[in-house]
């Protein structure tokens, strides 16, 4: 099983691979550095959102609330500030989004750790909670104009890549740093804190967990609190690089988001994942929503090929695995304990 | 040892569930009964009600069974507008290749038939990859939702499919002595049958067991992936009537239509108490989460002041409120 | 101490061989406990001295686990005192007993499948030191004084859930001495082991003696308790009944205290026509990586037996028989007729049926009521032609097994779960008797069942037999083979090495014939 997680990833690369390899062939564009810089600017929110759905779903649960969060904290924390006309530093408002974040995860985390309520069904709940209020007790609204701080901050780029056929022009906004900070973060709490080991160990098997010494509600009610921050976060930072804010922009982006997740080889009953598998998958697809246009495909085909793309890519691991499971009886007394 | 009970097939954790539905669906009707007495009790709503209860509720029962066999379909809106927007498809090219205007009503009842085999069709490919394939439920009706909204999409390029035979959504809001919707009656029949289908059936026992242990079941010689295939195939008749009764209400087809139906219809089974881990769930509870969604729903439409969306609101802390009273009566 | 039951020894009859000066570790006496009402156990006495190898035994049910789990402090007792390292204890919390040195190695280690052997080695010391960041180096520096420690060869990096059962429970013995372990106790170590592994096993348990650290051996397999232990304590019904040391007494009397029965005396031996066509015949029946050109016949009135050590091949042969995994060669006679069996449907349709070793996983649907479990096999003989239930031939079903096997509930419609071991098998047994399945193959058919019930299954199963279904029953259980069964197979490393009758042998030569090469 190790090594098949680690042929995982690599699948997903090869599918990165020769999509692209396709998309180049038929529209030349593929392999152009404004493409590229196109591509990966599409992908930070998700990729941020991603991370968070990796350690949940490591630790045996799923969240379905984050964008819901991120749309109420975004959408929160621009209406505020307009009010007070900010001109502070932009690090405030991230601040402000990521605790109004804190939150809304510090709820999810308390129904599942308290209550030891299924993270699926918690997070459906709340998931409705905050849409209902932030679509009916605030009554959002998009707004078009943003406090200024928060749109200079997403006209930040880091460099700017022109496309020498057309002169097209594609910033590579800033923005990726925070999914860089995301990341390495992610990282350092999976592969080095305790915490981190603890989630693997809870996804694993949580009564062992406990018996080994791992403070089990604590960890799970963290892991919540802390989607909640990072949603809140990356739905400050969608702000900022759409330049407005729409508050129904994020809805529905949970299930690609885990399905982006589980196509990188995390399991969904937890206890296993990495890091590489989920910005894979993310990476594929969003380079399917995107490269439609490349490959003078209708948007309208979109729809029908992330969802081919999620069957094949689950069907092919859980084929495999059923087959593997035919093996013989002398098999399996490695898995079944008396 | 009570043998005369036997007769029953009662499951004694519903008897929880039961209790604390008709305790909410008491408090809406009281609440309402105090302020808003004649516009709530009134005929027009209550029909209104009973046209809009079968569009979801159809979809509730689908879910319903998917989560009994231990599994969940998030792809009963997808299947539902695909097997609607193919209806609508046919019955506008039939009906522009037949000009006699008798002939009509063939038109949509054949274009009806074969939506709900379209219907079926979309179960029968979630039933194999979860089954044969092995695809975990929820990414599997994942994927497929997105594959059947994808060419619902593709089919109507994004637009609303509306000139449809005016015919079909006078047969959609036609009611039985001016007063019982044909919708709601199509929804009871279902109903019926459906719970007929789970309390008296042989069926209905395996897919209890089935979701309950899916390894005993094999052991015990059930056919295990022809009971998840038979499920989600009804699944997806239901879903595509569902489909149905929606467009004759719109009058027009459109690849989107109740995308807020999928978490809903979820919401109503739980609160109905079907258990997400499969064996156990009755219909007669479903039913009357759905009659309590739509109490909400009507009452919320009243105030003028509050807004659709508050639904989502009460639902969501209703939801949550009624899990965890069910832990703690359970575990006293 | 010494308790006798019934039963007079010699004069010379001795306790104690160990040194009485020896540091006592563990002394547990008059321990009571009960779970609503129910008596676990009743004034029990358990002592440990520094160093010793001792073996808990006594049938299932008899109060072994709960006895363990109180000594670790899971369960609280109702009345008695413990002494553990010269502290005295009347109410004891797992950190207690972890704090005294006792660990215990459960049947399911407890351990992290999805992780590595390094990491399931070094958490438990890490936590307890309160670490919050993780040093791979230090891990890996815990885990190798840890494997060193019994000279266990094992890649570090290896994930649990890829290794067997055998290195699983090195890795929690590993575990359990880098946590200061100055008693171990393993409930019943070798039910998964093959004979090698459990040699190494007995290899580490002298190892960890000469470190001076004492070993807890829960077992009722009398080869390993003689094999392995000094002392021996045996328990029944919740009560002492004996407590020597190992060369004090012979396998004969072992088995005598353990059931409380001389089984010679309710051995079954049947006249059988062996001219008649067989009910069931196995002509060379092969599977890769299970068994090999396995041969035999079933006659009607036998109760045929088919014993080994586990890998030994005999659930492989039975799953095989019930379509679970159907065999690559040979052929299958029921009745004279040749039959093909490629999966469980057909299996039951040819009138086979198969009550699992692990009931609660393969034979039960717990959280459903007991009515639902019974006919769940039956169905098509209660429904018309169209799938409907005929509702008077259900609860005419359902009343039958209930009374017809002394199935004790309340209400049938209670989840399965409620009842005890021996009522839950009897529920198991009623799936397939209520389809008048011609041949019936049980595996372990009374693991975790009370002495009462086990008696009871055995009497239905001879009662099926008389009225001609086949039984097949496979255990490690030699008592019950060798008082069930008329025949017995022996299998050994997917061969079918032997076979006896069960009048012609004792149970020490069986126990020696499953082991021998």
């Amino acid at each position: 099983m190790g090594k098949k997680r680690l042929g995982h990833e690599f699948y997903v690369f090869l599918a990165i691979v020769s999509l692209s390899l396709i998309i180049q062939a038929r529209s030349g564009q593929f392999f152009t550095l404004n493409n590229i810089v196109d591509l990966m600017v599409s992908f930070i929110v998700p990729a941020i959102f991603a991370m968070c759905e990796l350690i949940v779903i490591i630790s045996g649960g799923m969240d379905v609330s984050f964008p819901a969060v991120a749309s109420l904290s975004m959408f929160a924390t621009t209406k505020i500030l307009l009010s007070m006309d900010y001109t502070g530093n932009v690090f405030f408002a991230f601040l402000l989004s990521g605790s109004f974040g804190l939150i809304m995860g510090a709820i999810n985390g308390a129904l599942i750790s308290i209550f030891n309520l299924p993270a699926l069904i918690v997070t459906l709940g709340t998931q409705s909670i905050f849409m209902g209020i932030l679509q009916g007790a605030l009554n959002a609204q998009e707004i078009a104009e943003i406090p200024k701080v928060m749109f200079d901050f997403g006209n930040a780029k880091l460099f700017v890549a022109i496309n020498p056929l057309n002169g097209l022009k594609s910033n590579m906004s800033s923005s990726i740093l925070i999914l860089f900070a995301v990341v390495i973060i992610t990282y350092v709490f999976l592969h080095f804190t305790m915490w981190g080991r603890g989630v693997y160990a809870i996804g694993g098997d949580s009564n062992s967990a406990i018996r080994a010494g791992f403070k089990v509600k604590q960890i799970k009610f963290s892991i919540y609190c802390f989607v909640g921050i990072v949603a809140g976060i990356a739905g400050m930072t969608r702000v900022c690089m759409m330049q407005n804010c729409q508050p129904n922009n994020l809805i529905g982006m949970e299930m690609t988001v885990i399905a982006a997740v589980v196509l990188g080889g995390t399991s969904v009953k937890g206890g296993s994942g990495t890091i590489i598998g989920a910005l894979l998958g993310t990476f594929l697809l969003t380079i399917i929503s995107n490269s439609l246009l490349l490959l003078s495909i209708p948007t309208y085909w979109q729809s029908f090929f992330t969802g081919l793309i999620i069957i094949i890519g689950t069907g092919v691991t859980s084929f495999q695995l059923i087959l593997s499971s035919h093996r013989l009886p002398s098999m399996r007394k490695s898995k079944n304990e008396a | 040892m009570k043998h005369d009970a036997l007769s029953s097939r009662k499951l004694q954790k519903n008897d929880n569930t039961l209790l604390n539905n008709l305790v909410v669906a008491a408090v809406i009707l009281i609440t309402m009964a105090i302020l808003k007495s004649s516009k709530f009790f009134s005929f027009t709503n209550f029909q209104s009600m009973a046209y809009q209860l079968p569009q979801y509720g159809l979809m509730a029962f689908a879910m319903a069974l998917a989560m009994i066999s231990g599994g969940i379909d998030l792809s009963i809106v997808g299947m539902a507008n695909l097997s609607s927007m193919i209806a609508a498809l046919m019955m506008i090219k039939l009906a522009n290749l037949i000009p006699n205007q008798n002939l009509i009503i063939y038109v949509i009842i054949i274009s009806c038939l074969i939506a709900i085999l379209i219907g079926l069709l979309c179960g029968l490919l979630n039933g194999l990859l979860i089954s044969k394939i092995g695809i975990p439920p929820i990414l599997a009706t994942l994927g497929s939702m997105q594959l059947f909204s994808g060419v619902s999409i593709i089919l109507s390029k994004g637009n609303a499919i509306n000139r449809l035979p005016p015919l079909y959504a006078k047969i959609g809001n036609y009611a039985l002595f001016n007063i019982v919707p044909l919708p709601l009656l199509i929804f009871i029949l279902l109903a019926l049958f459906v719970s007929f289908m789970l309390n008296k059936s042989a069926y209905g026992i395996k897919l209890y067991m089935v979701g309950s242990n899916t390894k005993a079941a094999k052991f015990s010689g059930l056919h295990v992936d022809k009971i998840i295939i038979q499920t989600y195939c009804l699944a997806g008749i239901l879903s595509s009537v569902s489909g149905l009764i929606m467009m004759s209400r719109l009058n027009s087809a459109k690849s989107d239509y109740g995308q807020q139906y999928t978490l809903q219809c979820l919401l109503i089974a739980i609160l109905g108490g079907v258990n997400p881990q499969g064996g156990h769930g009755k219909i007669s509870n479903v039913m009357i989460a759905i009659l309590i969604f739509q109490f909400l729903s009507s009452s919320i439409n009243m105030f003028p002041y509050f807004s659709n969306f508050y639904k989502l609101l009460i639902w969501g802390i209703v939801l949550l409120g009624v899990m965890i009273w069910n832990k703690y009566s359970k575990s006293r | 101490m010494l308790w006798r039951d019934n039963v007079k020894l010699g004069e010379n009859s001795f306790m104690d061989t160990t040194p009485q000066t020896a540091e006592i570790i563990l002394k547990a006496s008059n321990i009571k406990k009960s779970f609503s009402g129910v008596v676990a156990l009743d004034g029990v006495d358990l002592e440990i001295k520094k160093g010793e190898i001792h073996c808990l035994a006594g049938e299932n049910g008899c109060g072994k686990s709960t006895l363990i789990k109180i000594i670790s402090g899971v369960y609280g007792m109702d009345s008695g005192k413990i002494e553990l390292n010269g502290h005295t204890y009347h109410k004891i919390s797992p950190i207690d007993s972890i704090r005294n040195g006792v660990q215990v190695i459960y049947q399911d280690f407890s351990l992290f499948p999805n992780l590595s052997v390094m990491e399931n080695l070094a958490y438990n010391t890490e936590l307890a030191q309160k670490r919050t960041f993780v040093n791979w180096k230090r891990l890996r520096k815990i885990a190798e004084e840890a494997i060193r420690m019994i000279d266990f060869n094992i890649d570090l990096d290896q994930k649990v859930e890829l290794l067997s059962i055998a290195n699983r429970q090195q890795i929690a013995i590993c575990r359990a001495l880098i946590n200061d372990a100055k008693l171990i106790i393993m409930d019943e170590p070798t039910t998964a082991l093959t004979k090698k592994e459990v040699q190494n096993l007995f290899r580490i348990i002298k190892l960890l003696q000469v470190k001076g650290i004492s070993i807890l051996f829960v077992s009722h397999k009398i080869e390993e308790v003689f094999e392995i232990s000094e002392r021996l304590t045996i328990l029944r019904n919740g009560k002492n009944v004996l407590a020597c040391s190992t060369s004090e007494i012979d396998n004969q009397d072992f088995s005598y205290y353990m059931t409380g029965k001389k089984f010679e005396m309710s051995c079954y031996d049947p006249t059988i026509d062996y001219s008649a066509t067989p009910i069931l015949k196995v002509n060379n029946l092969s599977l890769k990586n299970g068994f090999n050109d396995i041969s035999f016949s079933l006659y009607r009135g036998e109760i045929l037996g088919i014993t080994g050590l586990l890998g030994s091949g005999r659930t492989e042969l039975a799953l095989s028989l019930f379509g679970i995994c159907p065999a690559d060669s040979g052929s299958i006679e029921l009745n004279g007729t040749d039959v093909k069996i490629t999966s469980v449907f057909d299996a039951i349709q040819n009138g086979i049926g198969y009550v699992p070793d692990d009931r609660l996983t393969e034979g039960l649907f717990l959280d459903q009521a007991i009515s639902d479990n019974i006919i769940v096999s039956n169905l098509e003989n209660l429904s018309n032609k169209i799938g409907i239930l005929d509702n008077k031939k259900r609860i005419a079903a359902i009343k039958e097994w209930l009374e017809k096997l002394s199935i004790k509930t309340s209400d049938p419609r209670d989840n399965v779960q409620t009842l005890s071991g021996g009522n839950q098998q009897r529920v198991v047994l009623s799936k397939w008797m209520s389809r008048n399945t011609a041949i019936l193959i049980l595996n372990g058919p009374t693991i975790g069942v009370d002495i009462g019930s086990k008696n009871e299954i055995h009497t239905i199963l001879r009662s099926l037999a008389e009225k001609g279904v086949g039984i097949l029953i496979i255990s490690d259980d030699l008592p019950e083979i060798l008082t069930t069964c008329n025949r017995i197979l022996i299998m050994k490393h997917g061969n079918l090495m032997g076979r006896l009758k069960s009048s012609d042998i004792s149970e020490m030569e069986l126990a020696r014939e499953c082991i021998s090469n």
